[in-house]
């Protein structure tokens, strides 16, 4: 296939992550032969149609491509796997976009600390799933909190005891007098596709497989 | 005040009913005049005999207890009753036995977003004719059924349960690495696919055969580009696909060799329909060689089930594209 995968008329719909991974996602279409000067000079647009790309918070991504709005999609690690049951295919480790989630405590306080005198300990977090199942599968008793929006506050007024959050350089936990306790998983951008544009567009999504240099 | 329902479950109004019947009305009637007779069999059943059928009950979502303490099952699909009725009711009927139901089944919601607790099926068995020829005539009944739905663009999938099971039997992969392979391979999640069968220590070249086995779907030009699965099972898709192609339902068919059954009951090719206007798949089925032997009637054979719910969704998003 020597068409262009991406965008009209008969390529592929990305659906593309703002945030974080945004700038390093419109990079990477760029390198591949995209032109995602729209998209970048323009911060309120969300639709682009004239090359193939809808903009969205990384976490609705997999909603959009498991639906079959965008054919492909590119988000974190973290977001698949807090969302397990989305029938979405991952295609390939893009690589950037790397962080770790960690469990962190205010200095001088451990994670084993209520867990010894209280028998669990409480957690603040916007992966509630992740971090159940972290606890659970080390065989602690974990109450976990589901906040939206700064994290690391919550132990820090006593709402809670640790958090588990993402970290790239360590830097908003150590601003905020929290230490790194446990690495959970480490994450990275990815490519994932809707099953059935999976097949059905089979020759768009491994030409854009292709020109990113294949699973990784 | 407000009476609830359960999520996934759903009232229907005139409105959608009158649709869903006339869709209902075509599929039967075009799976009618194919020679398929409908059975009915009950909602619930045993779950022990759900289980001969397959150890996991075919993924039976819903469980109670009868007036003596006997559990049952609420149907997940109606192929397992069917076998069970061609062993017993059926049992003096020659063979080949030409079934069709119009049925709701009942799997769990694994998410609790709304997805279908209760689905209703409409779908064909045909027990008693080999692989090839039982597979053209079921997936031929399936398309003209698509078209009498009133879809344009329907595609099928078709691949083979046996692929990916027999190039793992060979890797000799350790049953707890083989399970996290085909959890990869289900998934399709290539980058873990990649760590798990390093991590299992399986050898090139069967590695990067099971590797590139998700990748290869298309036209019958990916069967010679599939350099490693058993020749067998190769053949017999190709066997397959040309006599659907000389049916005049080549275009419609599209060749998927990562289709992964590893668990459940299915022995050859599988089938899979889709439709460009929606990203989900509007029903499915295969080859089940060895289940009727399972109750005692050794027969080939195989069917398949389409979602008439989703049929529905699928006509109404290609009517927004024409």
């Amino acid at each position: 296939m020597s068409r262009f995968p991406i965008g009209p008329p008969e390529g592929l719909t990305v659906a593309v992550p703002r945030g974080a991974l945004f700038a390093d996602t419109l990079d990477l279409l760029d390198g591949l032969g995209a032109d995602t000067a729209a998209v970048r000079s323009d911060g309120r647009r969300l639709i682009f149609d004239e090359c193939g790309i809808v903009t969205m918070r990384p976490s609705d991504v997999p909603t959009y491509v498991e639906q079959g709005a965008a054919d492909v999609g590119i988000t974190g690690k973290d977001v698949l796997l807090e969302q397990p049951w989305r029938d979405v295919y991952e295609l390939a480790d893009l690589a950037y976009g790397a962080c770790r989630m960690v469990v962190a405590t205010p200095e001088g306080r451990e994670v084993a600390e209520p867990l010894e005198r209280l028998g669990r300990v409480r957690i603040a977090t916007k992966y509630p799933r992740i971090a159940a199942r972290h606890f659970s599968e080390t065989g602690r008793h974990a109450e976990i909190v589901e906040v939206k929006g700064s994290v690391e506050i919550a132990p820090l007024t006593g709402l809670v005891d640790a958090i588990v959050d993402l970290t790239a350089t360590g830097r908003t936990l150590a601003e905020n007098g929290l230490v790194e306790r446990e690495e959970v998983l480490r994450s990275s951008a990815r490519l994932i596709a809707n099953p059935v544009a999976h097949r059905l567009r089979a020759a768009a999504v491994d030409a854009l497989l292709m020109r990113i240099g294949g699973p990784r | 005040m407000t009476h609830p329902i359960p999520p996934g479950t759903r009232d229907v109004l005139p409105a959608e009913m009158r649709e869903l019947r006339e869709i209902e009305r075509a599929v039967q009637s075009s799976f009618d005049a194919a020679g398929y007779g409908e059975v009915l069999t009950p909602t619930m059943e045993y779950e022990d005999v759900l289980r001969r059928g397959d150890d996991r009950a075919a993924g039976a979502g819903y469980r109670l207890f009868d007036e003596q303490g006997h559990v049952l099952a609420l149907r997940s699909d109606m192929t397992i009753p069917l076998a069970r009725v061609a062993a017993t009711r059926l049992a003096e009927v020659e063979p080949p036995l030409r079934l069709r139901y119009l049925a709701p089944a009942y799997r769990a919601v694994m998410r609790g977003t709304g997805e279908p607790r209760e689905f209703l099926q409409a779908g064909v068995e045909l027990m008693g004719v080999e692989s090839p020829a039982g597979d053209s005539e079921v997936l031929r009944c399936a398309l003209d059924a698509l078209d009498a739905a009133g879809l344009r663009r329907h595609r099928l999938g078709l691949g083979d349960a046996g692929i990916a099971t027999a190039l793992l039997d060979e890797t000799g992969a350790e049953p707890a690495a083989r399970a996290a392979i085909v959890d990869a391979l289900r998934r399709r999640d290539l980058p873990a696919l990649e760590v798990r069968l390093d991590r299992a220590g399986i050898a090139s070249p069967a590695r990067e055969v099971l590797a590139r086995l998700p990748l290869l779907r298309g036209g019958p030009e990916i069967l010679d580009r599939a350099d490693g699965p058993s020749p067998e099972a190769l053949e017999r898709l190709r066997g397959l696909y040309e006599m659907l192609h000389e049916a005049g339902a080549g275009e419609r068919v599209l060749l998927d060799l990562g289709i992964v059954h590893e668990l459940g009951y299915y022995t050859g090719p599988v089938f899979e329909v889709y439709d460009p206007a929606v990203g989900f798949p509007l029903g499915g089925g295969g080859r089940y060689d060895g289940l009727l032997g399972r109750f005692g009637r050794p027969l080939p054979a195989c069917g398949i089930a389409l979602d008439v719910h989703r049929l529905h969704l699928a006509r109404a998003a290609e009517e927004k594209l024409r």
